[in-house]
């Protein structure tokens, strides 16, 4: 299999760090990601291990005194770390869009529903007309639009509701508001950082889905961000697994959970819970580490049950492990691991 | 709707306003010091008999539950009573002064805004600049430095040395402005008087400055202070990866919800301009309110402090349901 389509995003090494009182924290560390139209990408990894990091360093949004060290981003082949504010901020909102994990606190509390759709279209002209003052029509169309993708992302009453305040929506509803804003502008991207934690689990297979539909109908790439590797074996077509910073492995869905090969995606792995399965769920011993004190070496082995003494030296490549070759997508299905061939999961 | 609520918070003031009566009036006669006294004082040798005429003339010959029933039953029917020591009504005495204390208000309120806003939204964005560091240093200043003694400076260098502005008063007397509301810029601009409006601009602008400082200084404080935790906040993020650029982010998407504390304090400030600064006043010979009532205490002039406090309450009570409007717009998530 051939990937027909060239890359939309990639990224290339991409370091990110925040200088701490305790030394430069690496929260993401040489990460080569490539995601192409309409690919669904998961990554997952616990709390802590960097995944917001990524999504906000591909907006540029990352927060002083943090700063991308190294590596570049290409969007459409073009390097984005390099762009000046006013370019970034074309592409922000507009080919990439973002949303978060807790609707209600990023919904601006003082400003209608409505409105805040009907900035995003505003802020890229999304509805251009004759220059101000003339264009009397403009907030109209604008208006009409917001209606449309309201009702898009199955906001019902969309009417009544684009004059609403946040805090009078519930929370999926809030989450649909927020779904409506990053699609306003017909992005080639969406960013979902956990965009579901905060929703109880009907709700959740209803965003998921919505999610799915945009995929399909548009053809809207979309990173989902999430630490539920259940959810993300359910909706992405190829996954990432992050740890500390680093990825530890990566390729299609199907590899990564038929096959795992790295030790910590199958701890991830154990702790899916599985409906009707009466199976303990075994948590990954130990803690998530801290990014300032970092191990030498591979940063799970201290967690490891299969590491070994070399296991705290040196540095590891992604090594291509998978059956599917490098063709698969990002390179086929690749592992961060010492001593890979010692790994195979027990057959059966 | 709101009208009514507006009403509801008005009629709700009422036993607020009766109960500051009844304080006032108690602790007033609680003061020692008796009023007739210190008339009497003043005006040399007088008779027993005129000393009694006048107690029976005020009613302090009369029990203090009477002369409390006869002061709500005046204020009932809007009587602030009769000035002891100035023998006018009290309404009137205060009236006179009200409108140079507001217009001293106004000035020092708005003085205080225009430094407080640019200040403490740039030192929010630049935290821990340079900026930050002196506009805030200059803050303590302006919160601990006396208003008189920044009054007394800057009639040093503005009016004496550098003869800019005039050192006393509201208005030259040569302006030959027409009062209309008491408010002389705004007097001034009514009656078309060119030459009152700069002479009342001028005279308002040094007493306004030593007023407005510590307004600054609070405002640009507090408004930093939400700004800065406001501009940490998810939607603020949000706002950004929809492509606004910085300005927009920091005065439309942070600022608004910044203002919900920010118009608390201001108007609290609001309450305390209106109240009057005595020292400030006689600084500068404005013949504002603060004077007047502090003259009214060492006279032991019963109704006229009386009178003024109660001004004093409505004011307050006045500029929190204001504050409150305001916040219903500025607050979706709060009604009246
Ligand atoms: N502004 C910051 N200053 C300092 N360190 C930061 C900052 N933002 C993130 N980090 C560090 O970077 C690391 C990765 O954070 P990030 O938020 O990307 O993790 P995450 O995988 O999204 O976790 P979660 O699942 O909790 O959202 C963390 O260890 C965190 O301590
Ligand atoms: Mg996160």
């Amino acid at each position: 299999m051939t990937d027909p389509s060239p890359p939309l995003l990639e990224l290339r090494n991409l370091t990110t760090v925040f200088p701490t009182r305790r030394g430069e924290v690496r929260a993401v560390d040489g990460v080569n990601l490539t995601l192409r139209k309409g690919q669904i990408l998961g990554l997952v990894g616990e709390s802590g291990c960097g995944k917001s990091t990524v999504l906000l360093s591909i907006l540029g949004l990352i927060s002083r005194p943090g700063r991308i060290a190294g590596g570049r981003i290409l969007l459409e082949g073009r390097d984005i770390t390099r762009l000046s504010g006013r370019e970034m901020r074309r592409i922000r909102g507009k080919d990439i869009a973002m949303i978060f994990q807790d609707p209600l606190s990023t919904l601006n509390p003082a400003f209608l529903v409505g409105e805040q759709i009907r900035e995003s279209l505003r802020l890229h002209n999304m509805m251009p007309g004759p220059p101000w003052p003339f264009d009397r029509g403009r907030k109209a169309r604008e208006k009409k639009r917001v209606l449309e993708v309201m009702e898009q992302v199955g906001i019902p009453a969309a009417d009544a509701r684009y004059k609403a305040y946040p805090h009078e929506f519930s929370g999926g509803m809030q989450q649909r508001a927020l779904i409506a804003i990053g699609l306003a502008c017909r992005p080639k991207i969406l960013l979902a950082d956990e965009p579901t934690t905060a929703l109880d689990v009907t709700i959740q297979a209803q965003i998921i889905d919505l999610m799915r539909r945009i995929n399909q109908e548009h053809g809207t790439a979309i990173i989902l961000v999430t630490h539920d590797l259940g959810l993300a074996a359910e909706f992405c077509d190829h996954l990432a697994v992050m740890y500390a910073g680093r990825i530890v492995e990566i390729g299609s869905t199907d590899e990564v959970i038929e096959n795992p090969q790295h030790p910590y995606t199958m701890g991830l792995l154990r702790c899916i819970p599985t409906v009707g399965e009466r199976r303990a769920i075994e948590p990954i011993p130990g803690n998530v580490p801290d990014l300032a004190t970092l191990p030498q070496g591979c940063a799970f082995s201290p967690r490891c049950e299969y590491a070994r003494e070399v296991c705290n030296q040196g540095f590891f490549r992604l090594q291509p492990v998978g059956t599917d070759g490098p063709a698969g997508g990002n390179g086929g299905h690749r592992a961060r691991c010492l001593r890979l061939s010692d790994y195979r999961l027990p057959e059966g | 709707m709101r009208l009514v609520k507006v009403v509801e918070r008005l009629l709700a003031a009422i036993p607020i306003m009766l109960g500051v009566a009844i304080i006032v009036f108690v602790f007033m006669r609680l003061t020692p010091g008796d009023p007739v006294d210190i008339m009497m004082g003043q005006g040399g040798a007088v008779s027993e008999g005129e000393i009694e005429r006048l107690r029976s003339e005020f009613n302090l010959d009369k029990p203090i539950h009477v002369q409390l029933g006869l002061f709500l039953a005046d204020l009932a029917r809007g009587d602030l009573g009769n000035s002891f020591s100035k023998q006018q009504p009290v309404a009137k005495l205060i009236g006179e002064r009200l409108p140079a204390t507001i217009e001293l208000a106004f000035g020092a309120l708005l003085f205080g805004l225009l430094i407080a806003f640019p200040v403490g939204i740039l030192s929010a964005v630049r935290q821990n600049s340079l900026l930050d560091r002196l506009s805030m240093g200059g803050a303590f200043l302006g919160i601990s430095m006396p208003a008189f003694w920044l009054g007394i400076i800057l009639i040093l260098i503005f009016s004496v040395n550098l003869k800019w502005l005039p050192v006393q008063g509201r208005i030259d007397y040569d302006a030959n402005l027409q009062e209309v509301t008491g408010l002389y810029v705004l007097d001034s601009i009514l009656t078309g008087n060119r030459t009152a409006l700069v002479s009342s601009l001028k005279h308002l602008i040094l007493p306004s400055i030593s007023l407005g400082a510590a307004v600054a200084a609070i405002v640009a404080r507090v408004l930093r202070s939400s700004l800065l935790e406001i501009l940490r906040s998810d939607y603020i993020r949000l706002a950004r990866a929809k492509g606004a650029g910085e300005p927009r982010v920091v005065l439309v998407h942070a600022l608004r919800n910044a203002l919900i504390p920010t118009v608390t304090v201001v108007g609290l400030q609001v309450g305390v301009l209106l109240g009057g600064n005595m020292i400030v006043e006689t600084v500068f010979g404005w013949p504002g309110l603060g004077r007047l009532v502090v003259e009214a205490i060492f006279n032991r002039d019963f109704p006229l402090v009386q009178g003024a406090v109660m001004v004093y309450a409505f004011t307050f009570v006045a500029a929190s349901l204001v504050v409150d409007i305001l916040y219903t717009y500025l607050n979706p998530k709060i009604e009246l």
